[in-house]
């Protein structure tokens, strides 16, 4: 069995295990979400109707079984409060997390690179200082309260960009508009990736740039742009890729507080929506996704690595 | 943050056959790390704003001009000499909340970083120790545990459970440990096979004794610089979760908390999301400049720069 195969089954008993402790967790839960909906007024005959209904009836093992069983057959349950397929639920809210992180990720990347580059090959002793404290910085300061601060300037003092949200309320969808609410919340999220990204390449074009073939290359008599966009970058940026992937569940943590702060209708803000409304499968489905995505940000992380640099043999 | 990377290498040990005598090779005492991170004059800013913190948690009650919890009517009011920063949404003086808010983040980040230590040095040596018999399944739940999303799975915690200092403590220091363990276990992987530990090993010297006086002292510098980063890390978990209502629980005050219900008075009182923001931020950042300069001082790779 090869090196890809194996990584890619290894995952299954890990999201398996996550799975089963996540569910673990919310049989923890104080409090029936069948009260929750049931209202105050209800009867016990009601509350056990509605138990039925929602499928909380049973023992929690044969739940978790039902459970995963739908999972696996791409039937996710239905959400208690929408009263709609959690899929359904998920799929709308999917795609507006997604275009926040690439926007997010796009922005991170063209201002990192060229940050942490600019900071490792300067000579000056304040361009160094002062890109390592701007980094320092951006990975100190609480992401929500960067978008706080944001919201405070941007959208109540200068009135440059809407208080929250993906569109303005009662517009039809105009691309705009819907700009204008992504580019906050994606500044936000980009800062943090920004932070440590640039600080990542510069320690790794610090090293890169004192390899023999560095010098090499400036004994053929390159000049010293080419060395540095040719030679140097292309090899430092061999590790970003490596970072990016681990990093999966931390910028989805990040993701998550952004969408709330922002109120952006992503799936970070739907998880945190479901605790208060007790709405455990879409809760799980949520949850379940930021997992895939984590596991997936490793395995790719693993995987372009040896696919980037020959150097490293995956066995 | 990339703790696991700058640091999973072995420190440096000198080339020797005796035994005890070297049992801790280099320098390692406190005066030798506070005099070489001396020259690190951002890690020294740090310091010093950390004891600054440090003295204002601890002396609250006296610094502090109000009762943090005591409400009034004089509601929503603006800066003054009677409240140097205003009162909030019902009253209380920010001031004094501010000041008593110290007492919970540095608590849970350094309780919370403790518990960390703990299990992660414990997990971390034992696999790195005893071979695959514990390696394979300890690193296997190493790394399911860092295929799950932290903030995600804390946040869920902190719905379900009864929200004190005490758990929020436990739920960092439970959810953060991994770092710390596969940090350890590579360095003991790799101390295992110096001749100092096989000669430990030769003269008949137990497990433990191994462990704790030939193996531990060797892995503190890369434990301190870990930690560090730690605790900055759990104060900004603490800070997240209270600021969405999962953490310390009002009317006690934390900086998180205190950004709660700031957003709904951005237009009128900014006031009141500024300043805990800016106390995280200068905690956080004070912490992480002297963790840096901690790895730059104790980290024998890295040279003099």
């Amino acid at each position: 069995m090869n090196y890809v195969t194996r990584r890619l089954l290894s995952a299954i008993p890990t999201l398996f295990m996550v799975s089963l402790i996540l569910f673990g967790l919310v049989q923890l839960a104080p409090g029936s979400a069948a009260s929750l909906y049931a209202g105050p007024d209800a009867g016990p005959e009601d509350l056990a109707r509605i138990e039925k209904l929602l499928g909380v009836d049973q023992p929690p093992p044969v739940q978790y079984v039902k459970w995963l069983r739908g999972v696996l057959g791409g039937e996710w349950g239905i959400s208690f409060r929408y009263q709609q397929p959690v899929t359904e639920v998920l799929r709308s809210r999917m795609f507006y997390t997604i275009e926040l992180m690439a926007m997010a990720l796009f922005i991170a990347l063209i201002v990192a690179v060229p940050f942490g580059v600019i900071s490792a090959i300067s000579k000056r002793k304040w361009v160094k200082h002062s890109s390592s404290i701007l980094a320092m910085l951006g990975i100190s300061i609480p992401t929500f309260w960067l978008g706080i601060m944001l919201l405070l300037i941007f959208s109540v003092r200068l009135r440059w960009l809407p208080s929250g949200g993906a569109a303005t309320i009662g517009m039809d969808f105009n691309l705009k508009d819907r700009f204008l609410h992504l580019i906050g919340p994606a500044m936000v999220l980009a800062t943090l990736y920004i932070a440590g990204w640039s600080r990542y390449v510069r320690s790794s074009m610090q090293d890169v740039m004192t390899q023999d073939y560095i010098r090499t290359a400036r004994a053929k008599g390159l000049k010293e742009d080419s060395v540095i966009t040719q030679h140097a970058l292309r090899n430092s940026l061999l590790p970003l890729v490596t970072l990016i992937g681990l990093q999966g569940g931390s910028l989805i943590g990040g993701a998550m507080i952004t969408e709330v702060v922002f109120a952006w209708p992503g799936v970070g803000r739907l998880l945190a929506e479901s605790l208060t409304s007790r709405d455990y499968p879409v809760l799980m489905a949520a949850f379940m996704v930021m997992a895939v995505l984590t596991v997936a940000g490793n395995l790719l992380a693993d995987l372009t690595y040896g696919w980037v640099d020959p150097r490293i043999k995956l066995e | 943050m990339d703790v696991g990377d700058n640091l999973a290498s072995p420190a440096q040990i000198p080339q020797s056959t005796t035994v005890d005598v070297l049992a801790t090779p280099r320098p390692s005492g406190w005066q030798y790390r506070l005099r070489r991170l001396r020259k690190y004059p951002l890690a020294v800013f740090g310091a010093v704003v950390l004891i600054l913190l440090a003295f204002m948690a601890i002396f609250a009650g006296v610094l502090a001009p109000y009762d943090p919890l005591s409400t009034s009517l004089n509601v929503l009011a603006p800066p003054s000499a009677e409240h140097l920063l205003g009162t909030d949404d019902v009253g209380r003086d920010v001031l004094s909340r501010l000041v008593y808010a110290a007492r919970v983040s540095l608590t849970v980040g350094l309780v919370s970083t403790l518990i960390t230590v703990v299990i992660g040095l414990l997990l971390g040596v034992v696999s790195g120790f005893f071979g695959p018999v514990v390696d394979v399944p300890v690193s296997s739940f190493t790394n399911i545990m860092l295929s799950i999303p932290i903030f995600p799975l804390a946040l869920v915690l902190g719905s379900f459970l009864d929200m004190t200092l005490g758990t929020i403590v436990l739920i960092i220091g439970f959810l953060s440990w991994m770092s710390v363990a596969r940090i350890v276990r590579a360095e003991v992987l790799s101390l295992r096979e110096r001749d100092f530990i096989e000669a430990a090993q030769c003269v008949g010297a137990s497990s433990t004794r191994i462990i704790f006086v030939h193996i531990v002292p060797n892995i503190t510098n890369a434990l301190i610089v870990a930690a560090t980063l730690l605790v900055a890390n759990a104060i900004l978990l603490e800070a997240a979760l209270s600021y969405l209502g999962y953490g310390i629980q009002p009317p006690t005050p934390s900086w998180g908390n205190m950004l709660m219900d700031a957003q709904r008075y951005l237009r009128t009182y900014p006031g009141l999301a500024i300043y805990p923001g800016l106390l995280i931020s200068l905690t956080v950042v004070s912490i992480n400049f002297l963790g840096d300069g901690l790895r730059d001082a104790l980290d024998p790779r890295m040279g003099e720069r």
